[in-house]
């Protein structure tokens, strides 16, 4: 009882307006040379506790104790003066500085020259193994190089207590493990950590104990020596949970799309795509890997006549009519039809349908605003003639939905913004799947979902693929797609670094492709 | 412990109000407004109990009182309703002040060379159109630049009010001059000039039909519905195949159109002439009235009306009880003041320091 915790939480409460209570009463300790993972479902409230330590929120009730002393942390200034440090997900840099500006940027006095610091950084660089420029501009660097700039600002500025919010989120196996080794040098060095996740397998790889939250409440901590990712789902949902995915075997197997020689440039001339090569099947989970902004997006949106094609051909092959009998057939008998050039509509007309999930989710699938029966009519409400809209099938639509996926909502005209993470996504995802696609695209669709929530889109993903239709899903969870899909297609910097089959191919395999096109071995691997 | 190191008084959001809660706070803020303008009667030496008579029976007092009450309604919410559907879109159109001088232009020019070579109501109604048609097309420029090149429509609009107003002035001085040196446009010809119904000029008639109309345009029409999508997430609808550029080019073409419309009602019902002072500043009174109506058509009949009181209330101040224009000034600015400030207590409440334990979560 008598040991002195780097950090104390006592009885931490805080409420969103009157309903969300999104700490409730949270006890935590925080000690020197020790990883702690804070882990817990999307909406548990572990970004909202940190916050409270490094402050950007107060608590509504209950104390903070530094070394034993109650203190009050009233804005990130006062969070350094205790030596609490947080590196967001988001990360707050100025692009055009270098990484020496940016760590020194608001710091006032002599000390904090340009020289002076970019020597010091080179200090802490040294010390645990960043490997970072002082000099380098950030709009030059990797996301992970940006992710360590903020690390390195948080220890310029003397934290010894660091708080990662997801900090693996963005970066690929490879980078992921450096991270890692960082994080033990820093734990041996004697600094507190504290990471926030929900990926289980790294909290087993990285952390020396595990502060579970559900539903805003404290479940407990545990050492990770002791426990298992079994048991740690059953703290995080409450219950049991099977963690396998499945991945069933289609009665058949036919060419769908074709894509060959694809390449794009954004509106400002960069090129996204270069010479994009691949083929899908129906009745297969083509899964799509790479590091963020690879050209994941942008293929999609090629695809679905979102992006113009600089050059090269989508071809699509509708589905043999007596597939449904037939065993491997690929149409090459046929001419497909070509889908470059074709509009958004006339591309869903041939039964292509796009249930992309940029970001943040309703940015782009979804209109928060409305309720769901508007949103089902999004990309149907021209179909009826006349001028005004035709509001009963899509009423029906959504009636049906909220029944067959279970989908909790007030009504069917409450907004959709008010919906939690998941009900937003069945939404969606029910939505594409109602219009009968052939072909279903999909980009992170289950981000921010709970486990149960994530399940049912797999089984959905999963049914769509049984029906024959070919199903593209972008992903960013590699353990994932490696359970999920029949075959992995990796792109980097908007090349085919290679495709791998999903049974078969290991997670270096595909954080190798991801950083270098071939993967550095084994050449091209086109299908 | 952390109490006394807390901030004296913080913001939290709220959670969605029930309905009968947000008017209560609506009808507070009211009250309020109510009380803070007596304060200002009594500084200038009037009962309030005077002052409010006054305004109100110089507002609604009179069958003719009224008339003029709702003349000044008529097109603040003829211009309301035009620049709805923009702002639905999020397309932040604060031009109408301009656009009601193009069209008043349009209407004007068919007034003052046409009178004398078409019918009665052919006349009025090709004033109507050429009204309807300058102002939309005043209003696609802004539109067009901002679909062809993104450019920010908010200056832009603005902007083109000036240009317009600074038009009609060349029109008064030089062309369009009637005596010469005037610098006034002659008076329409009789002929160009609505016809009153119930004492006023039936353009209360056509805003109210405008009414109705918007309200089903927006409500129940697929060009209502992309108006509502675009205005929540440009990139959604891209992505279910609209093309966003050609409907905002449509819906501002149409916004302008109706603000030309008030700018015909206001130089044929009311003027009977065109000056650059056509529009009166209501192109942007009108937001105002959009904004509390929260963009429904109907409650923009309440608002206008109310807005109507309010000016014509204030007039009669200055001239019976003889206090200083400004002061009627004062009074409308403390009501909306009130009335627009009321919506950040329906978005937000204050958590004093120490007094906010009252609901323990349980």
């Amino acid at each position: 009882m008598e040991t002195v915790h780097a950090i104390e939480l006592r009885h931490i409460t805080k409420r969103f307006g009157t309903k969300v209570v999104a700490n409730d009463n949270i006890d935590l300790t925080i000690d020197r040379g020790e990883i702690l993972s804070l882990l817990g479902e999307n909406g548990s409230g572990k970004t909202t506790l940190m916050n409270m330590l490094s402050g950007i929120y107060l608590p509504d009730e209950g104390e903070i104790l530094a070394e034993g002393k109650p203190v009050s942390i009233r804005s990130p200034g006062d969070a350094f003066a205790h030596g609490i440090g947080m590196i967001h997900q988001h990360y707050k840099l100025v692009e055009v500085f270098t990484a020496a500006e940016n760590i020194a940027l608001g710091l006032k006095g002599k000390e904090h020259e340009r020289k002076a610091v970019a020597a010091q950084i080179r200090t802490i660089s040294d010390k645990y193994g960043f490997g970072i420029d002082p000099d380098k501009k950030i709009y030059d660097m990797s996301v992970s190089e940006k992710q360590t700039v903020e690390i390195v600002k948080v220890l310029y500025r003397g934290a010894d207590i660091l708080i990662l919010d997801e900090p693996t989120a963005v970066l690929t196996p490879q980078e992921t493990e450096r991270l890692f080794d960082i994080l033990r040098a820093m734990r041996a060095d004697g600094k507190a950590i504290v990471i926030i996740t929900h990926k289980l397998h790294e909290v087993m790889a990285i952390s020396d104990k595990v502060a579970v939250l559900r539903k805003g409440k404290y479940i407990g901590t545990v050492n990770t020596a002791d426990t298992n990712p079994q048991k740690l789902t059953e703290m995080m949902v409450g219950h049991a949970v099977s963690l396998n995915i499945e991945r069933p075997q289609a009665k058949y197997r036919d060419l769908r799309l074709e894509v060959k020689g694809l390449s794009c440039r954004s509106g400002e001339g960069i090129q996204t795509l270069r010479d994009v090569s691949f083929q899908t099947f129906g009745g297969e989970i083509l899964g799509i890997a790479g590091i963020a902004g690879s050209g994941q997006k942008e293929l999609l949106e090629a695809i679905a006549g979102l992006q113009k094609a600089e050059s090269g051909h989508i071809f699509y092959y509708p589905p043999h009519p007596n597939s449904d009998i037939a065993g491997y057939h690929v149409p090459v008998d046929k001419a497909g039809e070509e889908l470059v050039g074709k509009t958004p509509g006339q591309i869903r007309k041939v039964g292509v349908s796009l249930a992309f999930v940029p970001e943040d989710r309703l940015g782009m699938g979804l209109v928060g605003g409305m309720g769901m029966v508007d949103n089902m009519m999004l990309k149907t409400y021209k179909d009826n003639p006349g001028p005004f809209v035709d509001r009963k099938p899509p009423k029906a639509l959504a009636e049906r939905l909220i029944d067959e996926l279970e989908i909790v909502t007030p009504g069917v005209n409450a907004p959709v913004r008010r919906l939690s993470g998941g009900n937003v996504q069945k939404v969606l995802v029910g939505r594409e799947i109602a219009s009968t696609p052939t072909v279903l695209m999909t980009a992170y669709p289950v981000r921010g979902l709970d486990i149960n929530s994530s399940y049912t889109i797999y089984r959905l993903l999963n049914e769509q693929k049984m029906k024959g239709v070919a199903v593209l899903l972008v992903g960013e969870d590699l353990d994932v797609l490696l359970e999920l899909c029949d075959r992995i297609l990796v792109l980097c910097g908007g090349q085919v670094s290679g495709v791998v089959d999903g049974p078969s191919a290991t997670k270096e395999e595909v954080g190798l492709l991801m950083t270098h096109v071939g993967g550095g071995k084994e050449g091209e691997a086109h299908a | 412990m952390h109490e006394q190191h807390s901030p004296l008084i913080r913001l939290a959001k709220r959670d969605a109000m029930p309905r009968g809660q947000v008017w209560a706070i609506r009808g507070a803020s009211f009250v309020a407004a109510i009380l803070i303008s007596a304060l200002i009667f009594l500084l200038m030496g009037h009962s309030p109990l005077e002052g409010y008579g006054t305004m109100l029976s110089g507002a609604l007092g009179k069958p003719t009182a009224v008339r003029q009450t709702v003349r000044i309604a008529i097109p603040l919410l003829g211009t309301a309703l035009a620049i709805a559907p923009c702002f639905k879109m999020r397309f932040w159109n604060i031009g109408a002040e301009g656009q009601i001088t193009a069209g008043a232009v349009g209407a004007s020019y068919f007034a003052l060379f046409w009178a004398d070579r078409l019918p009665v109501p052919v006349l009025l109604v090709v004033m109507a159109l050429a009204g309807a048609i300058f102002g939309g097309l005043w209003a696609l420029v802004p539109a067009f630049f901002k679909a062809r090149w993104g450019t920010n429509e908010t200056l832009f609009t603005l902007m083109m009010n000036y240009i317009m107003i600074g038009v009609v002035k060349w029109l008064q001085g030089g062309p369009w001059e009637g005596r010469p040196g005037s610098q006034i446009i002659p008076q329409f010809d009789s002929a160009a000039v609505l016809p009153k119904v119930l004492g006023v000029h039936c353009g209360w008639i056509i805003v109210l039909v405008m009414t109705v109309a918007v309200f089903i345009y927006m409500k129940y029409t697929k060009q209502g519905y992309e108006i509502a999508v675009i205005g929540e997430s440009e990139n959604t609808a891209r992505y279910a195949g609209m093309s966003v550029g050609k409907i905002i080019m449509r819906t501002m073409f149409l916004s302008g159109a109706m603000a030309g419309l008030v700018g015909f009602i206001v130089a044929s019902g009311a003027d009977n002439t065109l000056h650059s002072g056509v529009a009166a500043g209501v192109g942007f009174t009108a937001i105002t009235v959009a904004w509390l109506a929260q963009l429904n058509p109907f409650a923009m009949i309440a608002i206008s009306m109310l807005l109507g009181v309010l000016e014509k209330g204030a007039d009669t101040l200055q001239t019976r009880l003889e206090v200083p224009a400004s002061i009627s000034d004062i009074i409308t600015g403390i009501f909306l003041f009130c009335m627009l400030g009321c919506e950040f207590f329906i978005n937000y409440r204050l958590i004093f320091r120490g007094g906010h334990k009252e609901v323990a979560g349980k």
